[in-house]
């Protein structure tokens, strides 16, 4: 079903680029083979039905991914429901003392091995809760602690603003590099963008763990603080990369002109000489590398995406060793000839932050819900990348991490947890749709190539495949006076 | 699977179907285990419904509740002198609220008796005291039993006495998200 690779223009390696298609650094990043393949958007042909079937392409990816977006609402909301009727009401606290004298003992327990460390944790428990009332009832300095709060909270700001900053910066200079031709800088300069994303996301969280100090809240409290800070962080970071993107897409929109202009040029060339002005003429075979390209907006956007992704990927892994597990050796082996205790003092082994690899999750998803539409292949490749994941995580945890110090019920954030994906999600899918809605595909390129806008394909199917009366009464539905109250019912 | 069995008449096995959670192959499985705990006391046939009670310190041997603190008063509240000796209907009743077939309502009930140590209706301090002292192996101090006693009685207490009456406790733990799971024995 549709036409293999070589067959046109648009899934053939252009002349220009055939020597260094194989190479590992274009592919790595993503040029090369990679880029004119079922990966990308611009790969697809915008023929409206393909094969004996009528396979209509160009509207089953729009209706893919439009459908993928809805059914992950309808997911992530109806677990959120579901969390929300099995908690009743989220984190009581109301019966603290008496469910964990009534209902701590496990009736289950038969092994004495087993009954011992029950023991002692129910007792650990005890003594944590009798600490935490003692500390409820000290009198506070309220002016201080305030001041405190305030001068935090101030700090992250700054921060906050400063890694924006800094994003934006890099971008630019990014851009300016691509203008003078990226062959004459070096990976560093190639990469920088992806880098100092990533880099911001290791350290800043580290840094308003330290603020966070300052504030003096209840461990579940400073959680839901730190877990907030972080949301802001790295929603930042995307909003400034996304808003360099829209500059590098109206940059090649611009170049898409000059190219459509050159292509007239270039088909009157090929003609030279050879007939009369008013003859349509044989069609000419030329080789489908040889023809011009437009410069593929949404290819682009679907490059820079995966590169993101497998740069937060390498980052996260590369933390992992580096973090923990070389730390993980350090402690063990360096112990015996250190002057103080490794293993209690600093370093110690590495605790396993359940906030954090949750929020690197959801924003691996946040991610990809943006890319999909214009990398068709991205969440085959987050599939396998969640699989490693998931092996290589488990074995740094079970080889070198301690659980948290502070035990506490951080059970009752599940909603919290799913609330942030609901907020990602919407965050995410409105950069693609402002895309889809507002800015027309490139004219060689894709499976909506040759439309004013993307979301013409749907009328065209409207008017071709259904029969006349559907096209009326469609028209008619479609009508706002119709749809508003609809909508008001609906709500 | 005709009826080879020659411990419970019919109408028995159907009775204790009626009266507790179980099916007629765990009745007869439990009845098994009732008799390995003195085989030269407890009788192979039951259909003329022998007078056989076994004492705690037998049941209490079991694997099932040597390990928890309060295997004492758990075959206590399932006797019915009070003293721990138990038939095998009382038995297979312990083993029946505790299983996770019973309602909420009922292991209530029947967690209210065993906290309640010295029997009055009411858990006061004294139980609450004995009850985390078993709980913790008594690794708290004198002051902290007591701040935690004392927390608990002014969370759960309702009606102002200073001792938990059953609708306090039940009130109490109605909400709690554990009890179901943990106030569980599987046989």
């Amino acid at each position: 079903m549709g036409k293999p690779y070589g067959s046109m223009p648009r899934k053939k390696v252009p002349r220009g680029e055939e020597g260094s298609a194989m190479d590992f650094a274009i592919l790595w990043d993503f040029g090369g083979y990679a880029q004119y393949s079922v990966l990308f958007y611009g790969y697809y042909n915008s023929q409206r039905a393909i094969g004996w079937l009528k396979f209509r392409m160009p509207l089953s990816y729009f209706l893919v991914g439009v459908g993928t977006v809805a059914y992950s609402y309808m997911v992530v909301i109806r677990t959120m429901a579901r969390n929300a009727n099995e908690e009743g009401g989220g984190d009581d606290t109301s019966f603290n003392f008496s469910w964990k004298i009534f209902t701590s003992w496990d009736y289950l327990i038969g092994n004495p091995e087993t009954a011992d460390n029950k023991f002692a944790s129910i007792t650990t428990s005890f003594k944590e809760s009798i600490v935490e009332e003692q500390e409820s009832h000290k009198d506070e300095n309220i002016h201080l602690t305030r001041f405190l709060r305030v001068l935090a909270n101030f700090l992250v700001l700054c921060c906050l603003a400063g890694s924006g900053y800094l994003i934006y910066f890099v971008v630019r200079r990014s851009q300016k590099f691509a203008l003078e031709g990226l062959e004459s800088y070096g990976w560093w300069e190639r990469n920088e963008v992806n880098m100092v994303m990533s880099l911001l996301g290791m350290f800043c969280p580290m840094l308003f763990d330290v603020i966070s100090a300052l504030e003096n809240y209840h461990p579940r409290i400073a959680l839901q603080w730190q877990l907030g800070r972080i949301f802001a962080l790295f929603l930042g970071n995307l909003y400034t990369f996304i808003i360099a993107l829209m500059d590098e897409i109206n940059l090649k929109r611009e170049e898409e002109e000059v190219v459509k202009f050159n292509m007239t040029i270039w088909e009157a060339s090929l003609y030279n000489g050879t007939l009369a002005a008013n003859v349509t003429a044989a069609p000419i075979t030329v080789d489908p590398a040889d023809v011009p390209r437009g410069p593929c907006w949404e290819t682009m956007v679907g490059q820079e995406f995966v590169r993101l992704i497998v740069s937060d990927t390498m980052t996260t892994y590369i933390t992992l060793l580096i973090g923990d597990f070389l730390r993980a050796i350090f402690v063990r082996f360096l112990n015996y000839c250190w002057c103080w205790d490794l293993e209690y003092g600093f370093p110690s082994y590495s605790e396993f932050d359940v906030s954090g690899n949750v929020l690197g999750l959801i924003f691996n998803q946040g991610m990809i819900w943006m890319g999909a539409f214009y990398a068709p292949c991205l969440p085959a490749l987050n599939v396998l990348r969640l699989h490693v994941s998931m092996y290589l995580q488990c074995w740094a945890v079970m080889s070198c991490n301690v659980p948290q110090e502070r035990v506490f019920k951080a059970s009752g954030s599940n909603n919290f947890y799913m609330a942030m994906l609901l907020v990602i999600l919407f965050l995410s899918t409105l950069p693609a749709i402002y895309t889809i809605v507002s800015i027309p595909p490139s004219f060689d390129c894709g499976p909506f190539s040759g439309k004013n806008r993307m979301f013409d394909v749907i009328q065209e199917t409207l008017q071709s495949d259904f029969p006349t009366w559907f096209g009326k009464v469609f028209s008619y539905a479609s009508n706002p006076g119709l749809i508003l109250p609809f909508i008001l019912l609906m709500v | 699977m005709g009826n080879k069995q020659t411990i419970f008449t019919d109408e028995q096995l159907d009775a204790y179907q009626d009266c507790t959670f179980f099916t007629r192959k765990e009745i007869l499985r439990i009845h098994g285990r009732y008799h390995e705990l003195a085989p030269h006391l407890v009788p192979m046939d039951y259909t003329n419904e022998p007078d056989v009670t076994l004492p705690l310190a037998l049941i209490v041997n079991m694997p099932e509740l040597k390990e928890n603190p309060f295997k004492n008063r758990i075959v206590e509240s399932f006797s019915e002198d009070g003293l721990g000796n138990q038939s095998f209907n009382d038995f297979v009743d312990m083993f029946s609220v505790l299983s996770e077939m019973a309602p909420r309502e009922l292991k209530a009930i029947y967690a209210f008796k065993i906290y309640d140590f010295n029997t009055d209706n009411y858990i006061c301090k004294e139980d609450l005291e004995k009850t985390l002292n078993k709980l913790t192996k008594e690794e708290l101090s004198a002051e902290e039993v007591n701040l935690v006693c004392e927390k608990s009685i002014v969370e759960a207490d309702l009606d102002g006495d200073n001792k938990l009456s059953f609708a306090d406790f039940e009130n109490m733990i109605a909400r709690a998200p554990d009890f179901l799971s943990t106030f569980h024995i599987r046989i």
